[in-house]
């Protein structure tokens, strides 16, 4: 929510070249809003009020258009979605997604693309009070998930998954190579591998994360990654980025077992392990052989 | 009958074709006495010895890998654009450096590049392993004692400078995480106090990163520091000829002497066929497992960098320390001193330095002004050996630290307890090494000792008449009235099963480890009657050589 309005006005993530540690600290209200569970309710009330207030009109133009009928969002998947979200979710987030303090934040203005993000990825229910959801098995179906997402944004607007191709074309993979490497590689490695950021959090492997998922998580931003509004990454560019990804896991290693692609401490496991492993063997076999 | 008289056959007038050439050379370069002299050369064999051939093999591998590399690698730092119908479709319209560009041509295009490139850097970090693994069998053993510790200071500066090149030949191909290294060995140069930027500067013909830096570390790396390498290992091998090899005691072994076999033809065939071994490990590792893949990394370019980013294995110790280290930042006479300054100069520093003092630091606290040319057991020098255990752990701390972002991921621990646990386990684990080390070399002399004494252990178990159990055990040698066995240690292995006298093979230690040895008795008996006799002609066959052949 808060991210929307830093993006909005112009706040633009001084994403390129920076470490995990700055990734992280780009976003002091979103990390300290989920610690303090004070501030987070008064934050998030004043966040909720501007933002209905100021920008609410053009967030309800915008989910209209795009959310309503592009998406082919029916009242009755809204209405499915709002079963659901009051059976899985209502006990941390509100009846009227404005968050339960200690349980959950509000998800009013979060948008369709982060319910999507953290439903299908199976974050969301989440499961205890972690300092990190992992990915796991999604609860529930892709319908079901829409539905949610249709439901949430319904409520409060926010970023949609744009709907039609989500995955440029092969003339576009090196853009997205490119761009990968400075918007995303900071934290998740060049290799897709991810890494641990500070204070117990992890940047993901993005090697199960479908194209609409990394779409997703661009749009959303979640936990201390970074928001990407189209302002940032033009959806052309978001799309590239996910020719990338996508194109680059699916591709065979040339030059024989990639060995998990971890670069040189897998390296130095096999060449320790396999090559001055094989090679003692070998001497004392010929060390046996010669008394 | 004819009476044509048949002119007299001089015996040594060559008949054969390759006598005759052989005749040619000689008498014109008057070859064969010397020739003769160092074929007759013994060598001794003991598998631990073979550790430093492992290393000179893949160093040739290295040369013959490399130079075809330079045939196609274009070591500049002038910027191209991918072709738009480049082999590599995700590099396509990218921009990037010629050097990186040539990398990728090697790695798509060039016949056979990708393999050979595989096979250079495996060989690479074979190279460093294998020093690393001689110089502490070196150690162990006490091989750098007088009057040898010229070798050993030889070959530091061949670690030392294996390092150095390895490091250098990884930074060619340009690449991002290349280049993040690259990027980190400028500030550690920057941080040397008083001269650092002015070095810096030197090194890279300006700031970061400039344009010269890939062409300057293609010379070093391919003809300057290939050449020292060279020089340094001809050094480190006549001084072996000249000083002759070590070897563990044994029957007829002495300071004096030097048993073994022949350079020709035993041990010129070992050590050829052991080379085609290496060979074999490095091409297959090159043809197996991917390494170094530049192409998923992409170009270097200062404003990307990759979470992850290691340097290869031999240079994870300071990557470890850097990540162990407190920032302090240490202001003295004006001058800062960068946190950086202390894990990546001044320690390696002291590393070095004490590896390199330690010959002359032992001789002077054991009084030993002595030549020593027979090697000791390790269990036989604990605080030696307790010193190399702790050294050893200390390194592995901060190998290990040097992925410890890898280590987190991988088992979910927290960063931060990775680097806490760190610096905790590089104070503390050292000096536990040391105890742990010190008490098993002592338990292991006492073993020696009681089986000198009291025979070796049988497995049978008798029951006395008082109802008593006792284990029969079968003595080694003669025994006194007490039925004490009289042998001395005499520095070598002291067999611990039966019927195991001797011990060259390691792996006659390991049989019947697993699982009991199955022969028959009669067989078993047999057997063992025969071994020992083979035995006792090795020992015969190879008996000692004077030193002075
Ligand atoms: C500051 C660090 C940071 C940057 C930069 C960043 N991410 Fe993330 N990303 C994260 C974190 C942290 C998560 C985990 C979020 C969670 O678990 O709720 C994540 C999660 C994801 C996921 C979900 C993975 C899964 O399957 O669980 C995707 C996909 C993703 N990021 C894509 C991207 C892309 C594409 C970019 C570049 C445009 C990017 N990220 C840049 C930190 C980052
Ligand atoms: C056990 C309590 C709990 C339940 C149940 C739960 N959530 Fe959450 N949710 C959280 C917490 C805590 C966070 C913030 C932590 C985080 O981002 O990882 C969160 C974050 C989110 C976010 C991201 C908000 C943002 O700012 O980006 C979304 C979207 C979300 N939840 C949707 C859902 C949906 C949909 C459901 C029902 C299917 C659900 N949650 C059920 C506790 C819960
Ligand atoms: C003296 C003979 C040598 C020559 C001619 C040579 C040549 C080269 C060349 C041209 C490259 C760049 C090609 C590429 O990027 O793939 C290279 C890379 C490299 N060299 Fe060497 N080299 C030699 C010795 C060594 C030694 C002794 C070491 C290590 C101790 C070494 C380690 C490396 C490494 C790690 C790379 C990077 C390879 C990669 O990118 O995958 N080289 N070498």
């Amino acid at each position: 929510m808060s991210d929307d309005i830093e993006s909005e006005f112009g706040f633009e993530p001084a994403v390129s070249a920076t470490g995990a540690a700055d990734g992280a600290a780009q976003k002091p209200a979103r990390t300290s809003k989920r610690r303090g569970g004070l501030r987070r309710r008064i934050s998030a009330v004043i966040v909720l009020l501007s933002a209905l207030g100021i920008m609410g009109a053009s967030y309800a133009a915008f989910a209209g258009s795009s959310g309503a009928s592009d998406t082919g969002t029916s009242k009755d998947d809204i209405e499915a979605g709002r079963q659901l979200y009051s059976v899985s979710c209502i006990t941390c987030h509100g009846a009227n997604l404005q968050g339960i303090k200690g349980q959950g934040p509000s998800l009013v203005g979060v948008g369709s693309a982060a319910v999507y993000f953290q439903v299908s990825t199976g974050r969301m229910p989440a499961t205890g009070q972690g300092a990190y959801q992992a990915r796991k098995v999604a609860k529930f179906d892709e319908q079901e998930t829409e539905q949610i997402a249709a439901y949430v944004q319904s409520i409060g607007g926010g970023p949609t998954i744009p709907v039609g191709s989500l995955r440029g074309d092969s003339a576009t993979i090196s853009l997205g190579g490119q761009l990968f490497r400075i918007n995303c590689a900071s934290c998740h490695g060049t290799t897709f591998k991810g890494a641990p950021l500070s204070a117990g959090k992890i940047a993901p492997s993005l090697n199960e994360a479908t194209d609409k998922q990394i779409i997703a998580a661009m749009l959303s931003g979640p936990e201390s990654m970074p928001v990407f509004s189209d302002n940032q990454l033009t959806p052309a560019q978001k799309r590239a980025i996910v020719a990338y990804i996508q194109t680059i896991k699916a591709s065979k290693d040339p030059g024989g077992a990639g060995i998990d692609r971890i670069g040189p401490v897998s390296e130095a496991i096999v060449i320790w392990v396999g090559g001055v492993g094989a090679l003692m063997i070998a001497i004392l076999w010929i060390g046996a052989k010669t008394r | 009958m004819t009476t044509t008289t048949v002119p007299p056959r001089r015996s040594d007038e060559p008949r054969t074709p390759q006598g005759k050439a052989g005749k040619f050379f000689d008498d014109r370069l008057n070859l064969a006495k010397p020739l003769r002299v160092q074929l007759n050369k013994v060598f001794p064999d003991h598998w631990s010895f073979m550790m430093g051939e492992i290393a000179l093999y893949s160093f040739i591998i290295l040369l013959l890998t490399g130079t075809y590399l330079t045939f196609f690698f274009d070591p500049s730092m002038v910027e191209t654009v991918y072709p738009k119908n480049g082999t590599y479709v995700p590099m396509r319209g990218i921009t990037m450096s010629r050097a990186y560009e040539s990398t990728l041509n090697i790695t798509f295009d060039v016949r056979g590049g990708l393999v050979v490139r595989q096979i250079h850097h495996w060989a690479a970090l074979l190279f460093v392993a294998a020093m690393l693994v001689h110089m502490c069998r070196v150690f162990f053993t006490g091989a750098f004692r007088k009057p040898r510790e010229l070798n050993w200071l030889i070959g530091l500066s061949l670690i030392a400078l294996g390092i150095i090149e390895g490091f250098v030949g990884y930074s060619l191909p340009d690449d991002l995480l290349s280049g993040t290294g690259l990027r980190i060995a400028y500030s550690i140069v920057l941080s040397i106090p008083v001269v650092g930027t002015w070095l810096a500067f030197l090194v890279f013909g300006g700031p970061f990163p400039g344009d010269v830096i890939i062409g300057r570390f293609y010379i070093a790396h391919v003809l300057l520091i290939p050449g020292i390498l060279l020089l340094l290992i001809s050094a480190h091998l006549a001084l072996i000829v000249r000083q002759k090899h070590t070897e563990f005691p044994g029957p007829g072994r002495s300071e004096h002497t030097v048993s073994g076999e022949r350079v020709f033809p035993l041990y010129a065939a070992k050590a050829g066929g052991f080379f085609f071994i290496v060979f074999g490990v490095c091409a297959a590792l090159g043809g197996l497992a991917q390494i170094n893949p530049v192409w998923l990394f992409g170009p270097y370019q200062p404003a990307a960098v990759s979470s992850g980013s290691q340097p290869d294995w031999y240079m994870m110790f300071l990557d470890g320390s850097t990540r162990l280290f407190p920032s302090w930042e240490i202001r003295l006479w004006h001058h800062t001193l960068p946190p950086l300054f202390w894990p990546t100069v001044v320690l390696p520093g002291i590393l070095f330095t004490l590896a390199g003092a330690y010959p002359f630091i032992e001789a002077k606290m054991t009084n030993d002004r002595g030549k020593h040319n027979l090697l000791q057991r390790p269990r036989d020098v604990p605080v030696r050996t307790a010193l190399g255990c702790m050294a050893l752990t200390f390194y592995m701390v901060l190998f290990l630290s040097g992925g410890n972002d890898i280590i987190a991921k991988a088992f979910d621990i927290s960063l931060n307890a990775m680097t806490w646990g760190g610096r905790i386990a590089l104070l503390v684990l050292p000096p536990i090494a040391y105890l742990v080390g010190y008490r098993v070399c002592l338990g292991l002399q006492r073993h020696d000792r009681e089986v000198l004494e009291h025979g070796i252990e049988t497995g049978i178990i008798k029951m006395l008449p008082s109802g008593e159990y006792i284990e029969v055990h079968q003595p080694i040698g003669p025994t006194d009235e007490h039925g004490h066995g009289q042998l001395s240690y005499g520095g070598r292995p002291v067999p611990k099963r039966m019927n195991q006298l001797g011990a060259a093979s390691p792996l006659s230690q390991i049989r019947g480890f697993f699982y009991p040895v199955k022969e028959k008795p009669e067989i078993q008996a047999a057997l063992d009657e025969l071994e020992q006799r083979e035995h006792g002609d090795v020992e015969t066959a190879e008996g000692p050589k004077q030193l002075t052949d």
